[in-house]
């Protein structure tokens, strides 16, 4: 099988990559590129575990062929953090213990950055709605939909 | 073990306190590695293919052509794991479930697997493999496969637990009891008596990381594994004893974990990698899709449960009697037996008495699941002493504190209770404001009280103080949800430094000493009591190194936060000397300076908790809601208040979801038909309101800080506190988990047909 050639960028950095066609993004992500922050909790598109932004549009990278990223911009969990500083996001799901695994927090903060971005000012419900792509099963979310809540206003005052 | 466990009443300074988690960092970058995020040169990529049928004789496995595929490294069946089990029937069973060994017992039972240079050849090899089935009559039905014309699962099993030895074989691998007193005279000294029959479907523990793990077995014998468990101590037995390995030459790490709750205490995939991996002569890499998560891994017991409960007019509960039957999948289990020892245990009572039938079915082997079998048993309880409350015309809270148990009650399973907090957590939510909210039309309010045993068990610490003063804590339990934390403050508690000072991590196999898996609550609960231990007694070569450096008795000098304090006036111009200062001088005054501690932690003190509910139903769609939830819980002390918290939280949400939505549906084929989280469906975060919690801590005598277990009880209650509220909020008494729509429409419709 002939690989596709991809040339995309990721977190701000030109990449490129050889894949199959029926390669997804996740795998692409984790397999070929190493960046495994993204997780696969179903490969269904049920869980938001494998959340990333392409041209600004939340999609779930095991529902995306690795193929499709060409000329595109990719954000990934990686790319979230400034160097050594965190983002708001970042800082507030550890302050709140938003997480106990842990595995569903990339996701998560993927999710909750595009959410601020297109609404600074959420309300809970609007929390709770443009979160509920994303399962965790640790929380019970309430730390979670508190720990974006405080990061809305953290990124307000900004 | 020197070491003197009684609860002193100490005032704290650390503990209690609610510091960063040590791996908060990783954990928000996607730095953490989980079981699939580990790699190894040479690697292959495993894939397992599973039995389509509930019940099958394994005629033939033709592995001939998926052999011969190019990439194809290795294909292995039941053959390439030989019985090594050595007459251990749980260790057989176990191995029989990794790889199905004469018969398929339930959709999605491994059969057979292969290591291929990628994913794509290794599902094109699962493809070239032909298994000849003899497909079997199945039975998925709890109470169906107890009856004596069901299909029997395996027919080398007799009852154990009855009277006579049963001559035939039968689904219902073993019968146990629990009680005392006497409840025909206790029912017969009743006013009132409720009597119900309850069922609840099967749910999975529904963790979103997927088993997964790296194996690599070299020819010399040795091998490593790298994998999500909640016990890498265990794993490594499990596979060291299934493989023919030496447990000291099989090398275990855990990687980060995504979630366990119960369902990654053994083993399901990892002795068919390390087999792999054995016969490829490379390592190799196995994950499970969500679909095998569901099919062949978790769930939790099916129950049918009948429950008779009598009281005087006064609201003296005289006599109660269960009979719990649970569902085990293909191999026997002790489920009901542990359902028989919780269901009552929240109460006082003269006559009591409970019996437990374990059963087969052609489902997934039934693994533990938060507080194991509990949250079933209290369903089918605390709903049957919510209607008997009713028909006393006595108020729920105010009956269940007057049965309450108390310190020195005989629990219904038979040891005698110390200090508890069932009749605290009860006296708290009849002063909760959200007891008194009012509520709207359609809505519900319902209560609920749960327990749960905790568990202590083997667990072995090493604390290393480096010689620039910092300390590194190694532990062997499984951090599932902020132990690393936890036990940070309670080394810097009783070392008297800074928690900033400390960093813990979770040690492998070769590491450590043995450790028990996590689990029964233990994590925090034992390993604390092992890192207070340890601390100890790196303060006894602590005070020996100030000594020397004092030139003193080692005698005269004490430990007080964080410092070596010479006592006595005669020592009057002696400054003290902080863990820095010793530390630095370790080189010269003896060397290294670490404390070391193993013991079993015994005392696990019993934890109870009384939830508080209302829901809302829509009469016309049997939709419901969560409106509001609220946790009362005994800690005996929280170590790290936020994470107990979280403890709470997920509990009560994944009992929600129990009592709610969640139920595995097989087809009359005996297929699971909702095998993935779309189907499956789990609370989302718009499904929940906040759910506000409530700490109590009646300490526990049997630690040194009165910690208990507090992972698992938040379970227990919400099946019965929110069947409560559906009741109430309706007028009919709901007897069937989960309360989907159409079950609660179908309680209505008969309701108005009577």
């Amino acid at each position: 099988m002939a690989g596709v050639a991809v040339s995309t960028t990721i977190n701000g950095d030109a990449v490129e990559y050889l894949c199959q066609p029926d390669e997804t993004l996740l795998e692409v992500l984790r397999d070929r590129l190493g960046l495994t922050g993204a997780k696969e909790g179903c490969g269904t598109g049920d869980c938001g575990a494998c959340s990333v932004i392409v041209d600004g549009r939340l999609v779930c990278s095991c529902l995306v062929l690795g193929a499709e990223a060409e000329g595109r911009k990719v954000e990934t969990i990686e790319g979230m953090a400034h160097g050594d500083q965190l983002h708001p996001l970042q800082q507030k799901f550890i302050e709140h213990a938003a997480l106990q695994c842990g595995i569903c927090t990339p996701g998560f903060l993927i999710a909750a950055k595009d959410l601020l971005e297109k609404n600074p000012s959420p309300t809970e419900e609007e929390i709770r709605f443009g979160l509920a792509g994303n399962l965790c099963r640790c929380t019970g979310y309430d730390k979670i939909v508190r720990a974006v809540q405080d990061a809305a206003a953290v990124m307000k005052g900004a | 073990m020197n070491f003197d466990p009684r609860f002193t009443g100490r005032k704290f300074s650390s503990v209690g306190t609610r510091p960063l988690r040590p791996d908060g960092i990783d954990k928000v970058t996607g730095r953490a590695r989980y079981g699939a995020d580990f790699n190894m040169a040479g690697q292959l990529v495993g894939r397992v293919l599973r039995s389509p049928h509930a019940h099958a004789v394994i005629k033939s496995i033709d592995t001939s052509k998926a052999e011969k595929l190019a990439g194809v490294k290795a294909v292995i069946t039941a053959k390439d794991l030989p019985d090594l089990t050595d007459g251990d029937a749980a260790m057989y069973d176990i191995l029989d479930n990794s790889m199905a060994r004469t018969k398929a017992l339930y959709d999605g039972h491994a059969v057979a697997a292969v290591a291929a240079i990628d994913a794509r050849i290794a599902r094109q090899a699962l493809k070239l493999i032909e298994v000849d089935y003899e497909v079997l009559p199945h039975v998925t039905d709890v109470d169906e496969a107890m009856n004596h014309h069901a299909p029997l699962i395996n027919d080398a099993i007799f009852t154990e637990g009855l009277e006579e030895k049963p001559v035939k074989a039968s689904n219902v691998t073993k019968r146990t009891q629990f009680g005392h007193g006497d409840v025909h005279k206790g029912f017969a000294q009743a006013d009132f008596i409720v009597e119900r029959s309850f069922k609840t479907e099967q749910t999975h523990q529904g963790y979103i990381e997927p088993h997964a793990c790296v194996a690599s077995v070299n020819p010399d014998g040795t091998a490593d594994l790298w994998v999500c468990t909640q016990g890498h101590f265990v794993y490594r037995q499990h596979c060291a004893q299934l493989l023919g390995l030496e447990a000291s030459k099989l090398r275990v790490t855990s990687s980060e974990i995504g979630g366990g709750f119960g369902g990654k205490t053994h083993v399901w995939a990892e002795p068919v990698a390390l087999a792999l991996s054995r016969k490829a002569g490379r390592p190799v890499k196995l994950v499970m899709t969500r679909d095998e998560v569901f099919r062949a891994s978790g769930p939790t017991s099916a129950t049918s449960i009948d429950v008779k409960i009598g009281a005087t007019k006064d609201g003296t509960i005289t006599a109660a009697e269960a009979t719990l039957r649970y569902s085990c999948g293909p191999y026997p289990g002790s489920w009901a037996e542990i359902g028989a020892m919780t269901a009552f245990a929240c109460y006082n009572l003269e006559n009591v008495k409970t019996v437990g039938f374990e059963v087969l079915v052609n489902r997934p082997k039934t693994a533990a699941y938060r507080a194991p079998s509990a949250p079933m048993a209290a369903f089918a309880v605390e709903s049957a002493v919510d209607e008997l409350a009713h028909e006393l015309g006595m108020n729920a809270v105010d009956f269940r504190i007057k049965n309450a148990a108390q310190e020195g009650t005989r629990a219904s399973y038979g040891p005698v209770y110390g200090p508890i907090g069932i009749g605290p957590t009860l006296e708290a939510v009849k002063n909760h404001p959200h007891m008194k909210a009012p509520l709207k039309a359609n809505q519900g309010r319902g209560m609920a009280c749960g327990f749960w045993f905790n568990f202590g068990g083997q667990t072995c610490v090493d604390l290393n103080i480096g010689m620039d003063g910092s300390v590194s804590l190694a532990v062997g339990t499984v951090d599932v949800g902020g132990s690393r934390a936890s036990l940070s403050l309670v080394a810097a508690e009783e070392l008297g430094i800074d928690y900033s000072q400390l960093k813990a991590i979770v040690a492998d196999t070769s590491s450590l000493g043995y450790n028990d898996m996590t689990d029964g609550s233990r994590g925090t609960f034992s390993s604390s009591m092992a890192t207070i231990s340890a601390a100890r007694n790196a303060i006894k070569i602590l005070r020996d190194r100030a000594a020397q450096m004092w030139d003193i008795p080692v005698d005269d000098v004490v430990w007080e936060k964080g410092h070596a304090i010479a006592k006595g006036e005669k020592y009057g111009n002696l400054s003290a000397l902080s863990l820095k200062d010793i530390a630095a001088k370790s080189g010269t005054t003896g060397g290294p300076i670490a404390g070391h501690s193993e013991l079993v932690a015994d005392g696990a003190g019993v934890s109870f908790a009384t939830h508080i509910c209302d829901i809302e139903v829509d009469p016309e769609t049997g939709a419901t809601r969560v409106i509001r939830y609220t946790v009362v819980q005994d800690a005996g002390k929280a170590v790290h208040p936020t994470y107990v918290e979280g403890q709470y939280q997920g509990g009560a949400a994944q009992g929600i979801g129990w009592a709610l939505n969640e139920e595995y549906i097989y087809g009359k084929d005996g297929r699971l038909q909702n095998a993935g989280f779309l189907d499956y469906r789990i609370p989302v975060c718009s499904d929940l309101p906040m759910i506000d919690t409530q700490i109590l801590e009646i300490p526990n005598p049997n630690h040194p800080y009165g910690v208990r277990g507090v992972g698992e009880t938040s379970i227990v209650p919400p099946l019965a506190a929110i069947a409560n509220a559906v009741s109430n909020a309706v007028g009919v008494r709901m007897t069937h988990i989960p309360m989907s729509p159409p079950r609660i429409l179908a309680a209505l419709d008969a309701e108005r047909e009577g």
